[in-house]
């Protein structure tokens, strides 16, 4: 069925397409065929070329680049306030996220202490950012797999979320909210009541709505249950993190195996494994840290201490020479920021480590050999976003 | 006396007479309605009889639904797909359907950042879609390079390939803005352009 000895030069011209048998022994010739990059299910601009034998993927190449934006060499001519702005725009789902990781690296090397209400506010901002991407993931993929309904479900959830971001910085997306030493301003008054009458309702919404609707549809359970199957070995081997792994029974969730910020002291924080490695594990790991968020935002709520939400650093701060690696888990994985800074006003490097580049890298493997039908499902369950993936 | 006066016709504005006119803002917030807006080339007399040349009359029927294309480029969107859900719902002005086929599709929304890479793409998409056809720069990006002004990878503005009918500003623009844009093309279709 899959010819080894498949030697297309896929944009050369020169495409030899050999004659292969299918599985009930009729000959068809090998199909190339390009999916994106429009195309309503790559989840933005991702282009793939797959080979196919009949209704079996042969091969399935990606080509990325098409969002490609320069983040990390406009990082090294912005300074390292502006740099945040930029950091907003890798994952463009949960923004919040990324600029933990990017002011965290400059914290790192800085060694400055963030006030204990900031880094409380953090996992706060950071946790709605988290459900904020989930949402959108969980509508899509419902698209994906022929529902409509999720959609507008999940958009009424966000709006609200959305709507809390806007009167807390000033901006739906892109919200420019961390800074070296904390964040930008206090909680606006009446901010926790209105969060804490939304938690009441978006954890109604979960059970009811979602899960009520996707998890007892016939046609929801038979395109992802057993579709999509990575096995814990190669999740490690091809270096996925994040829901993706953890749906693979992979115990990696860096609020817990690399904490930072208050995580290591909220008791709520207990990371969501399953075992099966399918897609429907992928999606209730997903729906999990949804609840989980919940949690872990009422903790904060509970304990919110007072006090600054800025460390004094002066008015003109200065990142000071040297290094750092600094982690966050993202919505999708592990997001790292690499800085190397020389004491000028711009880092001199900034590497940013996007997870759904790496759980790109897993989608050739999954896709070899299986139905191209199942493609869009697979290629969903693996939330991936092109921001990300091409900086 | 013009020649208006002369025959009981008077300018029809579909916006106020068929449909309730919607609320105009300002810097403010809720303001008084403008004065109405005629349709141009159409007239109606008070007992139904509608007198109109047949562009007026299919301009002002393909402002009423542009279908945009669904082309999603970058963190707009997300803002574009915001749009089209419930909370916001783009169908009460008959933009909803986003056809993922260009050849189906009227309106053309940029939502994102235009690479180099894309940009041969996104004028061969352009060329695919039947006439007439209409773009919605949408966001800075798409309208002037935004943000990355200076990055060696973005096109800078749209606007250098694909002949652009509205820009909306905003990183990205809230889908209200968006919405203005689609009403500001529905505008634009039914004069005629």
């Amino acid at each position: 069925m899959v010819d080894a000895e498949v030697q297309a030069t896929l944009e050369g011209g020169n495409i030899v397409l050999p004659i292969v048998e299918s599985d009930e022994g009729i000959e068809t010739e090998e199909l190339i065929l390009n999916m994106g990059p429009q195309h309503p299910s790559t989840h933005g601009v991702l282009r793939l070329v797959l080979k196919l034998s009949g209704e079996r993927v042969v091969e399935c190449i990606p080509v990325m680049g098409y969002l490609h934006r320069g983040i990390e060499k406009i990082f090294e001519w912005r300074t390292y306030t502006q740099g945040i702005r930029y950091a907003d725009q890798a994952d463009y789902v949960s923004n919040m996220l990324n600029e933990h990781c990017y002011t965290g690296a400059m914290e790192t090397i800085g060694a400055i202490e963030v006030p204990r209400r900031a880094e409380y506010i953090r996992v706060i901002v950071d946790e709605l950012s988290r459900c904020a991407a989930h949402l959108v993931w969980l509508g899509t993929y419902g698209l994906d797999v022929g529902a409509t309904t999720p959609l507008l479900y999940c958009f009424r959830d966000r709006e609200e979320i959305l709507d809390l971001f806007e009167e807390l910085c000033g901006s739906r997306m892109n919200f420019n909210y961390y800074r070296p030493g904390g964040v930008l301003y206090d909680l606006p008054p009446g901010w926790l009541a209105k969060l804490e009458r939304l938690l009441d309702r978006y954890e109604e919404h979960i059970e009811s709505d979602y899960v009520g609707l996707l998890e007892s549809n016939e046609i929801f359970l038979e395109r992802t249950v057993g579709i999509g199957l990575i096995p814990a070995h190669i999740a490690v081997a091809y270096g996925v993190s994040g829901p993706i792994a953890r749906g693979s029974g992979v115990e990696v969730d860096l609020r817990r195996t690399r904490p930072y910020g208050v995580y290591p002291e909220l008791t709520e924080m207990k990371p969501v494994i399953m075992q099966e490695g399918d897609a429907f594990a992928r999606y209730k790991v997903r729906v999990g840290e949804m609840r989980l968020a919940i949690r872990l935002i009422r903790e904060c709520i509970t304990n919110l201490p007072g006090g600054a939400v800025r460390a004094r650093l002066g008015h003109v701060w200065k990142c000071p020479k040297g290094e750092a690696y600094y982690t966050v888990e993202g919505a999708k994985g592990e997001v790292g920021v690499y800085m190397i800074s020389n004491g000028g006003p711009n880092p001199f490097r900034a590497k940013f480590r996007g997870p759904s580049f790496l759980n790109l890298q897993v989608l050739p493997w999954l896709l070899r050999g299986r139905l191209v039908s199942d493609a869009v499902a697979i290629m969903g369950s693996l939330d991936f976003v092109l921001g990300e993936v091409d900086r | 006396m013009t020649a208006l006066e002369k025959l009981p016709l008077r300018p029809i504005d579909f916006e106020h007479d068929v449909i309730q006119r919607r609320p105009e803002t300002d810097q403010a917030g809720l303001a008084a309605p403008a004065a109405t807006a005629p349709t141009p080339g159409i007239l109606a007399g008070d007992d139904n009889i509608v007198f109109a040349s047949l562009t007026a009359l299919v301009n002002w029927a393909r402002s009423r639904s542009p279908w945009p294309l669904g082309y999603g480029l970058a963190c707009c969107a997300i803002e574009m797909m915001a749009t089209a859900a419930s909370h916001h719902d783009l169908s009460r002005f008959g933009a909803e359907v986003f056809r993922s086929s260009p050849r189906q599709a009227d309106v053309m929304i940029v939502a994102g950042t235009v690479t180099h890479k894309m940009a041969p793409r996104l004028r061969r998409l352009y060329e695919q879609m039947p006439e007439p056809k209409w773009v919605i720069a949408m966001g800075n990006c798409a309208s002037s390079g935004g943000e990355f002004w200076d990055s060696y990878a973005t096109l800078q503005g749209v606007d250098t390939i694909v002949p652009v009918d509205v820009y909306v500003p905003g990183c990205p623009p809230r889908p209200e803005a968006l919405t203005e844009g689609v009403l500001r093309l529905r505008e634009k279709i039914a004069k005629g352009g």
